[in-house]
């Protein structure tokens, strides 16, 4: 079967679509899926230093496109995972390098070995987003419980229903239930019920998010250690159609915590 | 929040809900394409072209973009005068 191609976008920069890529690259590669990973952000480079792949890249994604090396070189193999990989983005050259044609042809001869393409698109809704979005069978918005990132999202809600792509679902992350609780951030059913599309994923806030950027390690290659990982295999389950219930957000408890201290590969 | 802060910022909603009731707003205007300001020049001339045939009670008149998941509608609502010596019923 051919392999699907899922993009990732969010019209707002900053909102975690780099972070969600990664983490849902690694836990759809401990699935077992063969992954490749595509950082669409060309100028802008991040993916690589999320999965901690920066030292190791030769080749990128402009260097595919125009011929200096087969795809099979441009790909970067993550040094846990044997079947996630990364098309890294190119750092010295701009989105004008990329059309949109150039990403269908290369995600069409991915398709072949792997499962699943992951498109990590950059923010803005210009020229950036529509090659990341061309090749897509399926798209995820990624936003975050503010008025401006909701906002965002819902314009490109609006321009993949003009494009008529099929419907894209919504993760969102940073949610911070304790925010929540005492009526000062948005909670869930407030954004799916003013966005009106179907939700894939809450991420909640999570410091160790963080640490594992300043790491290279994505959070979700320690499983379930963290609340935030946790919530990247939920979502990599449900891309699976795997029927993954959602669960109440809220604080883990001080037993909870100690519990995950004491035993780490439990909860 | 404090017990004497609490008890006089009662009347203030939480921003969570302020929070809603703005994105509900902007969301309505994006996609709509039709700004407050926009909104006004609509009802004047509905106003006048309405009026021109039947009377039109004006400082009633409200037009408003209400949605539906994400259809979006251009609402009118123009009560009439009775005219004089017609009675309700």
């Amino acid at each position: 079967m051919a392999g699907r191609v899922v993009t990732i976008t969010s019209g707002k920069g900053g909102v975690g679509k780099t972070t969600l890529t990664a983490n849902l690259g690694a836990a759809l590669a401990m699935r077992g899926q063969r992954v490749v990973v595509i950082d669409a952000d060309v100028g802008l480079r991040n993916l690589d230093v999320m999965l901690g792949l920066e030292n190791r890249i030769v080749y990128d994604l402009v260097d595919v496109i125009e011929g200096r090396c087969r795809l099979r070189q441009g790909l970067v193999r993550h040094k846990q995972l044997p079947e996630l990989y990364l098309l890294p983005a190119a750092q010295t050259r701009d989105k004008s390098a990329v059309q949109p044609e150039d990403m269908v042809r290369i995600c069409d001869e991915l398709r072949g070995d792997h499962d699943i393409v992951l498109i990590d698109s950059p923010a803005g809704i210009e020229q950036g987003f529509r090659y990341a979005m061309e090749p897509a069978d399926e798209i995820i918005i990624v936003t975050n419980p503010e008025v401006s990132a909701a906002r965002d999202a819902d314009r490109v809600i609006g321009l993949i229903e003009a494009e008529e792509k099929s419907p894209a679902r919504l993760v969102i992350n940073r949610l911070e239930p304790s925010m929540v609780s005492k009526g000062h951030m948005l909670g869930v059913a407030d954004v799916v019920e003013l966005l009106a599309i179907d939700l894939i994923g809450v991420v909640p806030e999570d410091s160790n998010a963080l640490i594992a950027a300043n790491r290279g390690q994505p959070l979700a290659l320690s499983n379930n250690r963290s609340r935030a990982g946790h919530a990247f295999h939920n979502i990599a389950g449900r891309l699976l159609g795997e029927e993954v219930p959602f669960e109440p957000l809220r604080e883990p408890r001080v037993f909870e915590r100690l519990l995950r201290f004491v035993s780490p590969e439990r909860s | 929040m404090g017990f004497l802060d609490r008890l006089f910022s009662r009347h203030e909603p939480p921003s969570g809900r302020v929070a809603k009731d703005r994105l509900r707003l902007v969301l309505t205007q994006d996609r709509a394409g039709i700004s407050p300001a926009l909104l006004e020049t609509l009802k004047d001339e509905i106003i006048t072209v309405i009026s021109r045939h039947v009377d039109v009670d004006v400082q009633c008149v409200q037009v408003s973009v209400t949605q539906s998941g994400r259809e979006s509608s251009l609402v009118a609502d123009i009560p009439l005068r009775h005219r004089q010596g017609v009675r309700e019923g």
